[in-house]
């Protein structure tokens, strides 16, 4: 009886603390749903009124925040600019992290795991030490308040990343894969492409999207070098455009957080496993 | 006979005579796959590396392009800034609450995923949610819970009878603080968590159930048997916590803008306004460089525990 009883009380912590975990994790996002669709006359009661509660739908919830943030802002223009950097971003960085992630994996011997976290490390070099002078290197090219500075500056961390992220891919793919295609006869490079590449599409994939995501979550470039409403991405145009003078505009500023952040956890939580895999991978020797 | 052996030769020559070309050289083919991304790095990266010191110490400001050379004149005006002690105490401030405050949450929320229960994919779903949502716009989210009128937060507390009066959460620098604090460690927990879910699996299972049968209790268990076997991993954890919390700006920068009064400014935001905002180039980047003797030792630690992990492993 009291064993049982025990066992009943472990079991009721562990809900317990799981349940407060993940109240903590999705308040936030509760709270942009709730915003973004509640009436303005429910919305801004003062928080004083002990009557009010804001926790729920005290009117119908509205589609005019939406409706708003679509039709009068830049919203869509924003998710447009983010689309095509990131987009850009993505090709330039496979282009560069693909091969050296390849050579790491199989083609370098010692000085290449030391190069493979030599090259992991500059991607904790972080934005904040380089954006001043950054901003020198933009103002001689002419690119100041143009996406294109941040098309070229992504890279640096994007880069590194998905460098590592691919070394690790590369590794778990068996080596005598592409001997057996050398001794058949293909070059080194033949191999590569028509036998590890078509193995490591998945892993191309997740880098692919894990660049991406880097991109959108980069405030810090975006608010040094983009002043042009016009030009921004979401993560800069959200929180600095929408808020006119003084005023925010809470209702549509959390629809278009919660429309933005919706597809990415969703696309986040598909790949995290994967993703996970190919970090830890990289770090062990293969 | 002869001839026909000859022939089966030749036929097959093309195969195992192949001309050697640099494609077959594995040494020079890596380092011309590795050179462009090297290359890239290292001119985006190694020579604005490089500028962010000479820019420390010259009067350089943004507009114009030249160099005025002042030695470490920044570096002295900075340090009799009382702003920038402020700054430098609340990034220290921040980095060590939030990270202990990180990494007891994260092994919390680990051991609590580790144990099997009704809904636990879910759970590990949703506790990853704030780590891929994008700063700024999760920031926003809690300048709204936090706002001076509309606080839910305020409103619960007083429903619940915690409070009486009513916070500002950004109009007081000590609450201003706690509230940059909470956002972030609402942000980097599920990553850390991440982490430790990953090195808890690594611990073999027999090693565990050894000291259950031996009668550890809980807290011995924890403490002599999970933690030990845990600290590479939770090491590594910390290092990226404290690198990407003490050079961070989107939090403090969107929640507070610095204020009130320029009392939760850190040394990265601090550097924004200076360098960027007061188009101070060289005081910038001098306010922004006295974070790398942190960094430096972060990646130094962070090679050795990598180092001692393939030991071990």
């Amino acid at each position: 009886m009291k064993r049982r009883l025990a066992r009943a009380a472990k079991r009721v912590g562990l809900y317990g603390a799981a349940l407060a975990f993940t109240v903590f994790a999705v308040f936030p996002f509760y709270w942009m749903f709730l915003t973004a669709f509640k009436q303005d006359r429910d919305l801004y009661v003062g928080g004083t009124v002990a009557t009010h509660i804001p926790w729920i739908f005290n009117d119908p919830p509205t589609l005019e925040h939406v409706q708003l943030l679509f039709r009068q802002t830049l919203y869509l223009t924003w998710v447009r600019n983010t689309v095509w950097i990131g987009g850009l971003v993505v090709l330039i960085t496979l282009l560069f992290a693909l091969p050296a992630g390849y050579a790491l994996a199989r083609l370098a011997g010692r000085w290449g795991e030391r190069l493979g976290i030599g090259i992991f490390l500059t991607y904790l070099i972080p934005p904040t030490l380089l954006f001043i002078p950054f901003s020198r290197v933009i103002a001689v090219l002419g690119l100041q308040n143009s996406p294109w500075a941040l098309v070229l500056v992504y890279p640096t961390f994007t880069i590194p990343f998905c460098t590592w992220l691919l070394m690790g891919f590369f590794r778990s793919i068996p080596r005598d894969i592409e001997e057996q295609a050398m001794i058949d006869g293909y070059s080194r490079l033949s191999a590569m492409r028509k036998v590890v590449l078509p193995l490591a599409i998945s892993g191309i994939l997740t880098a692919a999207i894990f660049a991406f995501t880097l991109v959108m979550q980069d405030f810090v470039y975006a608010l040094t070098f983009i002043s042009s409403v016009g030009k921004m991405t979401v993560s800069l145009g959200i929180p600095v455009a929408l808020v006119r003078g003084d005023v925010f505009y809470w209702g549509s500023l959390m629809a278009a957080a919660l429309i933005t952040s919706v597809p990415i956890a969703i696309v986040y939580n598909l790949f995290i496993d994967r993703f996970i895999a190919g970090l830890t991978a990289g770090a062990v020797k293969g | 006979m002869a001839l026909k052996e000859a022939q089966s030769v030749v036929a097959a020559a093309p195969a195992v005579f192949r001309r050697r070309t640099l494609a077959d050289r594995d040494d020079a083919l890596g380092r011309l796959l590795l050179a462009p991304a090297l290359l890239y790095v290292v001119l985006l990266v190694g020579v604005p590396f490089g500028m962010a010191v000479l820019l420390s110490l010259s009067a350089a400001r943004s507009g114009t392009l030249t160099f005025p050379w002042v030695g470490l004149r920044n570096f002295w005006t900075i340090a009799a800034d009382a702003q920038f002690r402020l700054a430098l105490r609340n990034t220290t401030l921040f980095t060590v609450v939030s990270q202990v405050l990180v990494m007891v949450m994260a092994t919390a929320a680990a051991s609590v995923l580790e144990a099997a229960f009704f809904g636990r994919r879910g759970v590990r779903m949703l506790l990853l949610l704030p780590w891929a949502v994008p700063v700024s716009l999760a920031a926003m989210a809690w300048t709204w819970i936090f706002d001076s009128t509309f606080s839910v937060v305020n409103w619960t507390f007083r429903a619940v009878g915690l409070l009486k009066g009513w916070l500002y959460w950004f109009g007081d620098p000590t609450l201003a603080m706690i509230a940059i604090i909470t956002v972030h460690v609402w942000r980097m927990f599920p990553f850390a968590t991440v982490i430790v879910l990953a090195g808890m699996s690594a611990i073999p299972a027999e090693i565990r159930e050894a000291a259950v049968v031996d009668g550890a209790s809980f807290w011995r268990r924890l403490f002599q048997v999970h933690l030990p076997l845990l600290l590479p991993v939770v090491t590594v954890a910390v290092l990226f916590g404290v690198v990407f919390t003490s050079t961070d700006l989107s939090v403090v920068y969107l929640l507070t803008r610095g204020g009130p009064y320029n009392s939760t400014h850190v040394l990265a935001s601090l550097a924004f306004q200076r360098g960027i905002l007061g188009a101070d180039l060289g005081q910038g980047a001098a306010i922004a460089l006295f974070l790398l003797p942190v960094l430096v030792v972060v990646a130094i630690l962070m090679l050795r525990v990598a180092r001692r992990a393939e030991v071990g492993g």
